[in-house]
């Protein structure tokens, strides 16, 4: 609220942020939703763009674009997205269950902030598992 | 924050009266991006391989296509939803604030459009 300083009001209280707070599970998750979804827009987008637009350039770009991402960087960086989505689709679900007012007893709130980031670990093993076993 | 006072309303303190609609377009965008991503995600598995002919062949087919037309514009959607609530959440400045929001519009849009143009070439034959 640094607006409030130019007006000449006085300084207004701010809300404490992340390093006074005692980490828990609940806190780790929403951080982790933010930080996924911030990923999946920037690196996740892009890399989308690249895909759709080396397809729509031709065999040569495209052929770039898998040379690109089989390199162990690219593929660092799908991997990093598979776990981004899937963590992302956990929170963002369990979003939908604190938004309708259910889940917020401390332990039922604690076991289901662990348990997404249990199901996201556990669907990108699935899903690239899938993807080597094909 | 009241909401009260004319002067408290005068210095933007109180309720913009408008917020509810931007919330509920993150939801509804993103249980569309659910469904979307999860139709990308089975195709891909379910794709003989990964080469420029078979996944040309796969993306120009109309349903697959108006699926990724709808992938983009749905997860541009979204993404442009929450990243201005992370925008909003940490630019408190007005003038940093407005380059972000604006520049991420730029960001979204200019990037669904390419999105939606490659699929289009792609479905009508490049």
């Amino acid at each position: 609220m640094a607006s409030a300083n130019k007006v000449g009001a006085r300084n207004r209280p701010l809300s404490p942020h992340l390093q006074i707070w005692r980490w828990g599970p609940a806190m780790l998750v929403s951080i982790l939703h933010r930080v996924t979804g911030a990923g999946l827009s920037l690196a996740g987008l892009g890399v989308l763009l690249y895909w759709l637009g080396a397809l729509a350039s031709g065999p040569e770009a495209y052929a770039q674009f898998v040379k690109c991402m089989g390199h162990p960087v690219g593929l660092a960086v799908l991997v990093g997205l598979t776990w981004a989505f899937w963590q992302h689709t956990a929170t963002g679900i369990r979003h939908y269950v604190l938004d309708i007012g259910a889940g917020y007893e401390l332990e039922t709130n604690a076991r289901w902030s662990v348990l997404t980031i249990v199901f996201s670990i556990l669907l990108t093993v699935a899903t690239w598992a899938l993807i080597l076993a094909r | 924050m009241g909401n009260g006072t004319s002067i408290g309303r005068v210095r933007g303190l109180g309720s913009a009266h408008s917020g509810a609609g931007t919330w509920l377009q993150e939801r509804v965008t993103g249980l569309a991006s659910l469904i979307v991503s999860l139709y990308l995600l089975v195709s891909l598995l379910l794709l003989p391989a990964y080469n420029y002919l078979t996944v040309k062949a796969w993306i120009s087919a109309p349903l697959p296509a108006t699926a990724m037309v709808l992938f983009v514009i749905v997860n541009f959607w979204h993404a442009r939803a929450g990243l201005r609530v992370v925008i909003e959440d940490y630019q408190h400045e007005h003038g940093s604030k407005l380059f972000f929001l604006l520049a991420l519009d730029l960001f979204a849009f200019a990037g669904a459009a390419f999105g939606v143009l490659s699929i289009v070439r792609l479905a009508l034959g490049a």
